[in-house]
């Protein structure tokens, strides 16, 4: 094991997905069963990613393995000097965990897909899709440089925008499509212009070289606010794509794709690529960039759970609960937990997979029926889906044993300790807040689906469990949420393996631009100490064991109260939304998100586009009709001028090209002769030329 | 010594020896098309790897007569790759105009064993004993079809303005050695500056550059360019106007600055290749755009894309340098592409491709309607197709060298090309279908137009790749 072959291994990952996707577009219609193709190729890459995972992990556990290439040079422009752009891989632990979450999720994804899209028209082009999809999300995840990420970044949103049109004959999907698109574009404007400053100041996308320029104190035009500006500008690329407030509302739309879609793009991968990218930055961000991040987090996180609470469609639940998941991750790497943040992603990828791919089994169960008020009682009936489903949401809700339950405690005494040290004391309220609301919407979702009585007892009758290779990917991805994959202990995660190797980097912005408790502080235990201060360290501690009881209480609380109101109705939730009314058509209607943009961003647009049109149509026509009425006004007494002297001169230039085209002419006569004396007067002409200079 | 010197130019000898070969074959057996043809491809198509793979070691042989290694197995690799695709696709040409006959085959390969003296010479003799190999067989080639005028018209144009061009290509190899008292170019170059100040060695090296501007087609000596182009089987055309160019340049770039690049102090010359590249440029895109005739307006551009080229000598740096050979390489896959659709095109000997032969071709054949894009695109230099590239490198080195106003009639000189060269593809994709498309085309036709498509893509999208192996040996 060298590195050079893990280098390899990881470029073969990366292609393999793309070949599925160039075999299946182009030859899909004369290779049969071309879905198996596709299926088999993830296979082997997820294979490929496992040995690649372990080989890191096992041989260079604290290096960065880097490849890079000179894949464009300009050679030396004027004013700017000698530039060339570089493109490359760059393996760390991060990475190759990435890369395997990544290929897993993928992987079952397609397995799930086989049966679930059977029958579809476009069978072939979908699973292409999720092959590119695939490719485009693996090269954010191992690429070295902005620009490249950049590059499939934007490939991740075409792809996305795909899925979540394939269905688009339906107007919602392809809606659904379009808004994911334009909502992520306005995201991405800002994350182009963040790495433009970086790369006017540095000549160079390599994460590595711009990190060891800032690192020397040599900052963006001088001065430290451009560095939390870029900081925060690339920040917006990740709130487009991982759905954060105020850009979050494509995310709930994108339901209209097909399920297994959402379980891919929608909660394990494009959506964790905000995450990811922000914790690839995460050495670079200031002090007050990861206080706007925390707070964006932190306010998303509470949004989406308060519409969580009463959304009806069974997707559109899971949706904001993805939605409020990463505000939770974003507002982790705000305060600097970067390791759990990580953690949770990962956690988080692996159960919401398996609660989407559990509603996706339920849908097919019931024949495309999605509104959880016609659902019910599918407990007995779909025994597989049922169980794993409950793993996934008690993961999710954050009770102990489960991998949700270490990562989340993980965030929420992250939270705290950074409050303890900074005295921003509403991000762990929050925190908490929707640790609680989690837990409720999560068992509100699952009693309205698999307990009580079937509300539709047509569909009901016709309900089965679904086939196996829709219930395989639901087993792994539900005993992927057991806690003993990540620690023996499991209350605490820093026993396990993934503290080990996660670690959080050491911040390299200017000391008086970071958070005090994030400068590199030796301690006796030096081994464990990485980027932090010794108080923080202490904080942490301490904060764990509270984060865990506060956190332990408020999700009892919540379950406790899914189960009074919804399982053992003791209080009526028609009642309660009676006397909430204004609270709940609050949270029904999304606080009213899509409304307010629709008056004010959209309306702004099209009067913008209006008034355009309004100028064009009357000033811009208007002068020209003006200038036609003169113009024919003058057209009298230009008549006379243009007959005698403008003709005069048209005609001239008319006789003058004539006659050079009837000497061009004259030139191509076909005789040697005419060329042979060209070729004469050429070398005399030239032989002067040469003497005069 | 000899024996080291003889492995050197191994590839030389292999093409001769199999060029001599093939000609045994060719006198004794009656069937002989078919092993020729193989043999052929086979045998240009091994060496040219076999000259990639030995570029490493460069030395210069028989008393610094004949160069080995390096750029110079470039070229080959480019000549031998050249006549490979020209081959494969030539079996089903000659069979639709009815006249297969092994000698193509074979005057294929002495014509690029010419090109490969010409590649490889130190000496101006030897470069002379290339070239005249190489017009031969092209004068041949050109009238392979013997009995139609046109081929027989075209022949023999070329030949008169051919030997003319030798003529004075030879009187300035004669006033060159008159003036430095050696032919060996290596020693030449080392003396410039003091052989520069000599009115005869001036007028030797300027003749010297009249010559090989005739077969770069470098205005004003580009006259039989279209008549030719247009009046000889399509696809020897595809094989002049792409192996025929980058030979002769590869001559004209050893012969102006020997096989090391030092930069030279005749700006003299500079000013006259400049003055060239700019006719040739304006020339060929003012005159291609009225053509209606495919072959006659890819003649016009290639007299174009020649100025282009001579933008990289005449600001004769290192960039310069390599950015000829890199747009010479790319031309070479894209020109041959567009020639080869052509030729496609023409169901008889007689057929004169026009434009409106391809109108309509996107919903008739949409695969060769892309393939006809992607190789239009790449003529008239838009990312990202490799032709961009060549252009790019070549225009930058001009303003390196302070030939910016070069650089602006070159970008000019590209926004007029584009008119012409995207016209190709307005009519195929937006006009009514007059013609029925009628030939057929099998694999082979595929599989060379696919290879060159990706060389085109892998210039585009990976330029460093080839560029950094040019710089590395030139």
């Amino acid at each position: 094991m060298n590195e050079t072959l893990l280098l390899q291994l990881s470029a073969i990952i990366l292609f393999l997905p793309l070949l599925g996707f160039v075999l299946l577009i182009f030859f899909g219609k004369r290779i049969p069963k071309a879905h198996a193709v596709e299926n088999f190729l993830i296979f082997v890459g997820l294979v490929l990613s496992i040995i690649v995972a372990f080989g890191k992990i096992s041989f260079f556990n604290d290096q960065k393995i880097v490849y890079e290439f000179q894949w464009l040079s300009f050679g030396n422009i004027p004013l700017i000097g000698y530039t060339g752009i570089k493109f490359g891989i760059m393996l760390d632990n991060v990475t190759v965990l990435m890369q395997f979450v990544v290929m897993l999720i993928s992987f079952v994804v397609h397995l799930f897909s086989v049966k679930y899209m059977e029958g579809d028209l476009r069978y072939t082009r979908y699973f292409a899709y999720l092959g590119i999809f695939t490719f485009s999300m693996l090269g954010i995840v191992v690429t070295h440089n902005f620009l490249m990420m950049y590059i499939f970044w934007e490939l991740v949103g075409l792809s996305s925008y795909l899925l979540i049109g394939f269905w688009f004959e339906k107007k919602s999907a392809s809606d659904a499509a379009k808004k994911a698109f334009i909502v992520n574009r306005i995201g991405d404007i800002g994350f182009f212009l963040g790495i433009l400053i970086l790369y006017v100041n540095y000549r160079t996308f390599s994460f590595n070289e711009i990190f060891t320029q800032i690192s020397l104190g040599n900052l963006p035009f001088g001065s430290s606010a451009w560095l939390t500006a870029s900081g925060i500008l690339i920040f917006c690329g990740a709130v487009g794509k991982s759905a954060q407030f105020p850009l979050h509302v494509w995310l709930p739309d994108a339901m209209e794709g097909p399920t297994p879609v959402s379980a891919l793009i929608h909660a394990a991968t494009m959506v964790a690529a905000g995450v990811y990218l922000i914790a690839k930055v995460f050495v670079m961000l200031t002090a007050d960039a990861l206080l706007v991040i925390a707070y964006i987090g932190a306010i998303t996180a509470f949004i989406s759970a308060t519409i969580a609470i009463t959304q009806n469609d069974i997707k559109k639940v899971l949706a904001y609960s993805t939605v409020s998941q990463l505000g939770y991750m974003i507002m982790a790497l705000g305060v600097g937990a970067y390791t759990v943040a990580f953690f949770h992603l990962v956690t988080h990828a692996f159960f919401k997979a398996c609660l989407f791919l559990g509603s996706g089994s339920v849908i097919h169960a019931m024949h495309h029926e999605q509104d959880i008020r016609y659902l019910g009682g599918l407990r007995k009936k779909m025994p597989y889906t049922y169980y794993t489903f409950l793993i996934s949401t008690l993961a999710i809700s954050g009770v102990p044993f489960t991998s949700g339950f270490l990562s989340k405690d993980g965030i929420l005494g992250g939270t705290l300790a950074f409050a303890n040290l900074t005295g921003y004391w509403l991000l762990p309220i929050i925190g908490f807040l929707v640790a609680s609301l989690t837990a409720f919407y999560m068992f509100r979702l699952v009693i309205l689906t698999f307990h009580g009585e079937a509300r539709d007892r047509h569909k009901f009758e016709h309900a089965h469990e679904s086939p196996a290779t829709m219930v395989l990917p639901l087993a792994i991805l539900a005993v992927l949420s057991i806690f003993i994959f990540y620690t023996p202990n499991p209350f605490n995660a820093d026993a396990g393996w993934f503290t080990k190797w996660v670690k959080t980097p050491s911040t390299i912005v200017p000391q008086n631009q970071a958070f005090g408790f994030m400068i590199k502080e030796s301690g006796e235990h030096s081994e464990d100490i990485v980027a932090h201060s010794l108080q923080y360290t202490e904080a942490l501690h301490h904060a764990h064991s509270q984060a865990m009881y506060i956190s332990l209480l408020v999700a009892g609380l919540g379950i406790l109260f899914a189960f009074v109101i919804y399982q053992w109705r003791k209080i009526s939730a028609d009642n309660l939304a009676q006397k909430l009314k204004p609270l709940y058509n609050f949270s029904l209607n999304k606080w009213y998100f899509d409304e307010l943009y629709d008056k004010t961003a959209v309306t702004f647009t099209i009067v913008l586009s209006r008034i355009s049109a309004w100028f064009d149509a009357k000033i811009i026509d208007g002068i020209v009709d003006g200038t036609a009425s003169l113009t024919r006004v003058s057209a009298f007494g230009t008549g006379k001028f243009d007959n005698v002297v403008i003709d005069g001169f048209v005609n001239f230039t008319a006789y003058f090209t004539g006659f050079f085209g009837l000497i061009f002419r004259r030139l191509q006569t076909g005789k040697v002769q005419t060329y042979l004396v060209m070729v004469l007067s050429g070398l005399v002409i030239l032989f002067f030329i040469l003497r005069s200079l | 010594m000899e024996l080291q010197s003889f492995y050197n130019i191994a590839p030389i000898l292999i093409i001769s020896i199999l060029s001599l070969i093939v000609l045994l074959i060719e006198a004794f057996y009656k069937k002989s098309e078919i092993i020729i043809y193989w043999v052929t491809i086979i045998g240009s198509i091994g060496t040219a790897l076999f000259s990639i793979l030995t570029m490493d070691a460069q030395f210069l042989n028989f008393s610094g007569t004949l160069h080995s290694g390096g750029i110079t197995n470039f070229f080959y690799f480019i000549f031998l790759l050249t006549v490979g695709l020209v081959t494969i696709v030539t079996k089903n040409y000659l069979l639709k105009i009815n006249f297969h006959h092994g000698e193509f085959y074979i005057l294929l390969l002495f014509s690029a064993l010419g090109m490969m003296i010409m590649a490889a010479s130190r000496d101006l003799m030897l470069t002379f004993l290339g070239l005249e190999l190489m017009s031969v067989c092209f004068y041949v080639l050109a009238g392979f079809n013997r009995k139609k005028l046109l081929n027989n018209e075209a022949s023999l144009k070329y030949f008169l303005l051919g030997a003319f061009a030798t003529g004075i290509l030879l009187y300035g190899i004669a006033l060159i050695y008159g003036s430095a008292k050696t032919t060996n170019i290596t020693t030449i170059v080392g003396s410039f500056p003091a052989l520069l100040s000599n009115i005869v060695f001036d007028v030797g090296l300027l003749m010297l550059l009249i010559g090989f501007s005739f077969k770069i087609a470098a205005f004003p000596f580009h006259m039989w360019v279209p008549d030719v182009y247009d009046g000889s089987p399509t696809n020897v055309t595809a094989f002049m106007s792409t192996a025929g160019k980058t030979a002769a340049f590869s001559a004209l770039i050893v012969s102006f600055y020997g096989s090391t690049i030092e930069p030279n102090s005749f700006s003299n010359f500079s000013a006259l290749i400049a003055t060239l590249a700019t006719c040739s440029m304006l020339f060929g895109s003012i005159v291609a755009l009225a053509q209606t005739n495919l072959k006659r307006m890819l003649a016009y551009s290639s007299i174009a894309h020649a100025g282009y080229m001579l933008i990289g000598l005449a600001a004769a740096n290192k960039l310069g340098l390599s950015g000829i050979i890199f747009y010479l390489t790319v031309y070479t896959f894209m020109n041959l592409g567009a020639f080869i659709l052509v030729s496609l095109n023409e169901d008889s000997a007689d057929k004169r491709v026009t434009l409106d032969d391809f109108a309509g071709l996107g919903t008739q054949k949409p695969s060769l309607a892309a393939l006809m894009s992607i190789f239009m695109f790449g003529l008239a230099g838009l990312p990202p197709f490799g032709g961009f590239f060549g252009k790019y490198y070549v225009f930058i080195s001009a303003i390196e060298a302070d030939l910016t106003w070069l650089a602006i009639i070159g970008v000019l000189s590209s926004v007029i090309s584009a008119y012409f060269y995207l016209r190709v593809i307005v009519y195929m994709y937006f006009r009514e279908v007059q013609i029925t498309w009628q030939s057929k085309y099998s694999f082979a036709e595929n599989f060379v137009l696919s290879l060159s498509v990706l060389f085109i893509l892998q210039m585009g999208i990976f330029p460093s790749t080839i560029l950094d192996l040019i710089t590395k040996y030139l």
